[in-house]
C-alpha cells in the first residue's frame, strides 16, 4: 500500500515538473514534427508501404531515446538523495516506468496522426491494429529505455553510453514491432498478428521483471 | 593430473572430433554436399558461447549479492571468451555460406542476430571502459549483462523462429535430424559439442587466472 502511494505521488511530481517547464515534451513534439517536415520536404510523397512504415519507426525509435533517456539523466546528484532518502527503489522505478510509457503513449500517438496528416495512411490498411502495434511499441520503449537510462546515467557519461547500450536491446523488439505494424498495414488478418502481440507482451514483463530485479541494486550508492 | 582430467577430456575430444569430422562418412545431400561437416565446427561455437554467457551471469548475480571483486573478473573474462567463440561461430557460418549460399554474408534473419547478440557483448565491454571506479564499474556492468542475457535468449532462439531463413532447421530446411540417417553424426558432433564447450571453460579460466594476477600486483 505505501509503494502505491509513493509510486502515485513520484508521477504527480514528475508531471508537475514536466508541466511546469514543459520543455521536454515541446522539445520533443518539435523534434517529432520537424523530422516528419524533413521526411516530407525529400521524399515529397511515399508510394510504398514498406518505407511508409519504416520511416515511421524509425522516426519514433530516435525521438523515443531522446524522450526516455533524461529520465534519470537530468536529475541532479542533490535531488536524486532527496529521493533516496524518502522512497523505496521499487516505487521509484514504477513510478518512472509508468510516466514514461505515459508520456511515449502520448507522444507515439500525436507522431502517428501528424505523420498520417502529411503522407496519407495506406488504403486497404488495418488501423486498429496498427494503433494497437504503435500503443505496444511505445510501452516497450518506455521500459527498456527507462532501465538503460537509469544504467547510463550510473556510468556517468549520458547521451553517448544511452545509444551504445540500447540499441543492441531495442533491436530484437523493433524487430517484431515492425513486422506486427507491416502486418497491420497490409490489412492481414488479425489473428495472424496475435504470435507477435504475445511475444512483445512476454517481452515486456520480462523487461519489467528484470528491471525490478535489478534497479534496487543499481540505485544504492 | 587429477584436476586436469577435464582438461586433457576436452583436448582429445576436440583433436578426434576434427579428425573424425573430416575423414568419417556423412550423408550425401544436394547442395550441401561436404560443407555438411562444418556441422562438427559452426555448431559447437555457438554451445560454447552459451555455456560461457551463461557462466557470466552466474557470476554476474554473485557479485551483486556479495560485493567481491572476484565474482566481477569472472564475470567479465567469462564473456571475453564467450566473444570468442561467438566470432569464430559468425566465421565458420559465413565460411560454410560462401559455398552454400553463394555469399558471406547474405543478411538471413540468423546471421543478422547473431551478429547483434555479439554487439550486446561489445556495448558490455564499451560500457565497462566508460566507468573508472572499481566497485561501480562491477556493480553497473553485472546489471547490463543481467539485463541484456534475456534478450540475448530472444535474439538467437526466439526470433529466428518467426521469420522465414535460409539456415538449416529453419523454414522446411533439413535440421541436424534430418542429416543423420545413420547415426554417423551423432559419433563426431555430441563429443565435439562436449569438447569445445570443455576447451571454451579452459581458456576462460586460463584468462581469469591471469586477470586476477595482474590484478594482485597492481
Amino acid at each position: 500500500m505505501q509503494i502505491a502511494n509513493q509510486v502515485k505521488q513520484l508521477i504527480r511530481k514528475e508531471m508537475l515538473l514536466e508541466w511546469r517547464s514543459k520543455y521536454a515534451l515541446n522539445g520533443i513534439l518539435l523534434y517529432v514534427v520537424s523530422t516528419v517536415f524533413v521526411c516530407f520536404l525529400s521524399f515529397v510523397s511515399v508510394p510504398e508501404k514498406l518505407t511508409w512504415n519504416a520511416l515511421f519507426w524509425i522516426i519514433m525509435l530516435f525521438a523515443s531515446i531522446n524522450a526516455v533517456a533524461k529520465s534519470f539523466l537530468q536529475e541532479s546528484k542533490g535531488r536524486h538523495l532527496y529521493i533516496y532518502t524518502l522512497v523505496s527503489p521499487v516505487a521509484l522505478i514504477i513510478a518512472k516506468t509508468l510516466y514514461n510509457s505515459l508520456l511515449m503513449i502520448g507522444l507515439t500517438l500525436i507522431a502517428l496522426l501528424f505523420y498520417t496528416l502529411v503522407f496519407s495512411f495506406p488504403a486497404g490498411a488495418d488501423m486498429g491494429m496498427y494503433l494497437v502495434a504503435t500503443v505496444l511499441g511505445s510501452l516497450s520503449f518506455a521500459t527498456i529505455f527507462t532501465m538503460v537510462s537509469a544504467i547510463a546515467s550510473k556510468a556517468g557519461n549520458g547521451g553517448m553510453l544511452m545509444a551504445i547500450l540500447s540499441f543492441p536491446i531495442i533491436i530484437p523488439v523493433l524487430i517484431v514491432l515492425i513486422k506486427l505494424a507491416k502486418n497491420a498495414i497490409d490489412g492481414l488478418d488479425r489473428s495472424v498478428s496475435l504470435d507477435d502481440i504475445g511475444l512483445l507482451a512476454v517481452i515486456n514483463v520480462l523487461v519489467m521483471a528484470a528491471s525490478l530485479l535489478l534497479f534496487p541494486y543499481l540505485w544504492r550508492d | 593430473m587429477q584436476k586436469s582430467w577435464w582438461k586433457i577430456l576436452g583436448a582429445v575430444l576436440v583433436i578426434y572430433s576434427t579428425i573424425a569430422g573430416l575423414l568419417l562418412g556423412v550423408p550425401h545431400l544436394d547442395i550441401l554436399n561436404e560443407t555438411i561437416r562444418n556441422l562438427y565446427f559452426h555448431v559447437p561455437m555457438w554451445f560454447a558461447m552459451i555455456v560461457l554467457f551463461s557462466i557470466s551471469v552466474f557470476y554476474s548475480i554473485k557479485s551483486l549479492m556479495y560485493t567481491n571483486e572476484v565474482y566481477d573478473l569472472k564475470a567479465v573474462e567469462a564473456i571475453n571468451a564467450g566473444i570468442i567463440f561467438g566470432v569464430l561461430g559468425l566465421i565458420t557460418g559465413a565460411v560454410w555460406a560462401k559455398y552454400t549460399w553463394g555469399q558471406f554474408w547474405s543478411f538471413d534473419p540468423k546471421q543478422n542476430f547473431a551478429a547483434i547478440s555479439i554487439l550486446l557483448y561489445f556495448a558490455y565491454l564499451v560500457l565497462r571502459n566508460a566507468i573508472d571506479e572499481e566497485q561501480k564499474r562491477a556493480k553497473i556492468s553485472a546489471i547490463y549483462n543481467i539485463f541484456a542475457f534475456p534478450m540475448m535468449v530472444v535474439l538467437l532462439f526466439v526470433l529466428p523462429r518467426l521469420q522465414s531463413s535460409l539456415h538449416p532447421g529453419n523454414g522446411g530446411n533439413p535440421g541436424f535430424n534430418s542429416y543423420d540417417l545413420d547415426s554417423r553424426m551423432r559419433m563426431v558432433f555430441y563429443p565435439a559439442c562436449l569438447g569445445w564447450i570443455l576447451i571454451g571453460y579452459w581458456i576462460y579460466t586460463i584468462r581469469f587466472r591471469i586477470r586476477s594476477i595482474e590484478h594482485q600486483t597492481n
